[in-house]
């Protein structure tokens, strides 16, 4: 290696600006080291996602017969809960009968049910995810006869759709399906 | 300023190979302090105490606690029962929490109020800044851990904040949480990490004491040191004073954590957590207070006002950008005010606007805990508004015209024309 460093300077000075096999080891080797490290990255950020043991609690089966009109239940489905509620023909009525522009997140009634009289969705606010009261009987039900979330006063109507208040959603549909005529299973 | 000279051999061969005992002699007891310092200046010091204390009481529940959902309640409500003294170092802990933040919020006003920030010192603000963001992250993990009704509600309050940001909300909440609700790896990572971060603020507080041994400390008259005439070694002089002040503190800490130690919690968080019912009202610790009435203070037509950017910021995105920003935006502050004079001693304009912004500051905290409905909605917003008028508009606008009293020639000249006034009494 004698007289290297002499060398070394007669490569990477061209004189004329233009790139050396030095500025190329350095440029690929950075770049190599980048992707290394972002993929070296990933399965500590991805180790943070749900898990597979979280995950297969991805569906559960609920059996309807036992709800009467007018009733609502509340069950979870990985880990949230999930408002199941037998509106009356009112309900109904009222819920198809509001007009797009008066809504905030406009979504027909007809296509938030697979069947009009049962609502399936999830009981979390779209504000910051407190539960709304409405559920049970006695419970405030907010202006618009639905549901009321007393965190931050989001009001949504008989389809469980945001009409006042700081939310900007309508509470989420879950995907379910209907095995028969009383028993769902959601996920 | 010169080097010690080390007469205890092992401390010399130590030295000589690793100048530990040099660099503590060099900043722990020569250190050139400005010989006007009042008390203000006792609660860096004392945050560092408190910084150890929660690191002291903190490893030792953690021999105590469980983290699982089934388990961390009646972990810790073991802790308060059957441990030995384990209530003491847990009414330690819960209210250290509250001191440190007490005492961060003193320790940040007092540099608003004296122009700490400002040249040379902004990296060190900044530092700060970094330490209150760290802080804020620690403790509400830490409230997490007990897996009462509001450590529940509160995580998944601030946890869904982050469903805001556009596009990958939603992921980015599901990625914390490692599940589809805040649930029993949520609190798993939430552990670690309030295991973690105490750390990282430890190593931000060394080098916010570098940036400040490099600058030297600010004084209340917030003029420069001009030389040795100016300063007095830090120990004895401030390590009395400092202790004199810990004193004080542990009285009044002692004294909440002996005498009330749940004043300042929340009754709720002694209801085991349960993801099916919300508590009625769900308020954060008092420390997050203000922060939380800004969160809640944008209207829900604040769009329809102003017109700005309607399709991706709806009032809670809005919020939760204020929020956020409430807390950034002090780092801009060292450019935002562009008064030479640092104190506010000389500044007539700016001093009046300081008390009316400590002022704000205390109406926000007061406003996030109430209901936010009614009246107290309008104060939160016209509270919010003013912290931000105060901090983009009216501070370098005031730092630009405001006409400033004379500067002392020097610290050491106005220490010893004051003493003079206080040695011939005025007839």
């Amino acid at each position: 290696m004698t007289g290297s460093t002499n060398d070394q300077k007669v490569e990477t000075e061209n004189g004329d600006g233009t790139e050396t096999r030095r500025d190329f080891l350095l440029i690929s080797t950075v770049s190599v080291g980048a992707v290394g490290a972002a993929m070296a990255a990933w399965p500590f950020i991805d180790l943070m996602n749900p898990s597979a043991d979280v995950l297969a609690l991805a569906s559960t089966e609920i059996d309807l017969s036992s709800i009467e009109e007018g009733q609502s239940i509340t069950t979870i489905w990985r880990g949230k809960p999930v408002f199941i509620r037998k509106r009356t023909s009112a309900e109904i009525d009222a819920a198809s009968d509001v007009k797009m522009v008066d809504l905030k997140d406009p979504e027909e009634d007809a296509t938030r049910v697979q069947k009009p009289e049962w609502l399936v969705m999830i009981g979390i606010c779209t504000h910051l995810g407190c539960i709304p009261l409405g559920q049970k009987a006695g419970q405030v039900k907010g202006e618009y006869n639905g549901w009321f979330c007393p965190c931050h006063g989001s009001h949504y109507d008989t389809a469980g759709r945001i009409r006042k208040g700081p939310a900007p959603k309508n509470l989420e549909i879950p995907p379910y399906k209907f095995i028969d005529n009383s028993l769902i299973r959601i996920g | 300023m010169t080097a010690p000279t080390w007469k205890n051999p092992l401390v010399k061969w130590v030295d000589t190979r690793l100048p530990i005992f040099t660099f503590m002699h060099h900043d722990l007891i020569d250190y050139p302090t400005p010989k006007n310092l009042n008390y203000m200046w006792n609660f860096g010091s004392l945050l560092g105490i408190i910084l150890v204390i929660m690191i002291a009481t903190g490893i030792f529940l953690s021999f105590n606690y469980t983290a699982h959902v089934d388990l961390a309640f009646d972990s810790v409500e073991r802790i308060m029962r059957d441990v030995n003294h384990g209530w003491l170092i847990r009414y330690l802990h819960m209210n250290g929490a509250s001191m440190f933040f007490l005492v961060v919020y003193i320790h940040i006003f007092r540099g608003l109020y004296y122009g700490s920030y400002k040249a040379p010192r902004e990296l060190l603000w900044i530092i700060g800044v970094a330490i209150l963001l760290v802080m804020m992250a620690t403790a509400f993990v830490g409230y997490v851990l007990p897996w009462g009704q509001m450590s529940f509600w509160g995580a998944t309050v601030i946890t869904n904040l982050f469903s805001v940001i556009p596009f990958v909300g939603d992921k980015i909440v599901i990625w914390l949480w490692g599940g589809f609700a805040v649930d029993n790896p949520t609190l798993n990572r939430f552990f670690s990490l309030h295991y973690l971060l105490p750390f990282i603020i430890f190593g931000l507080v060394f080098i916010h004491i570098w940036a400040l041994h490099t600058a030297k400390s600010n004084n209340p008259l917030g003029i420069d040191i001009k030389g040795d005439q100016d300063t007095i070694p830090f120990h004895p002089y401030y390590t009395i004073k400092d202790c004199f002040g810990f004193g004080v503190f542990l009285i009044i800490y002692l004294g909440i954590t002996l005498f009330t130690p749940n004043l300042l919690g929340h009754p709720d968080n002694y209801i085991r957590a349960n993801p099916l019912v919300t508590p009625a009202e769900i308020v954060p610790e008092w420390y997050f207070l203000p922060f939380y009435a800004i969160l809640r203070a944008v209207p829900d037509n604040f769009i329809d006002i102003f017109g700005v950017l309607p399709v991706i910021i709806d009032a809670k995105t809005s919020g939760v950008i204020l929020m956020f920003a409430s807390i950034l935006i002090l780092c801009l502050l060292p450019w935002l005010d562009r008064s030479k004079v640092r104190s506010a001693r000389f500044r007539p304009i700016y001093r009046q606007l300081f008390w009316i912004f400590l002022a704000d500051c205390l109406v926000l905290g007061w406003v996030g805990a109430k209901p936010a409905e009614g009246t107290m909605l309008i104060i939160g917003r016209v509270a919010t508004f003013w912290y931000f008028f105060h901090l983009l508009i009216l501070v370098p606008f005031v730092s630009k015209w405001e006409k400033t009293r004379d500067l002392p020639e020097s610290i050491n000249s106005a220490v010893l024309s004051k003493r003079a006034e206080m040695q011939v009494p005025a007839e």
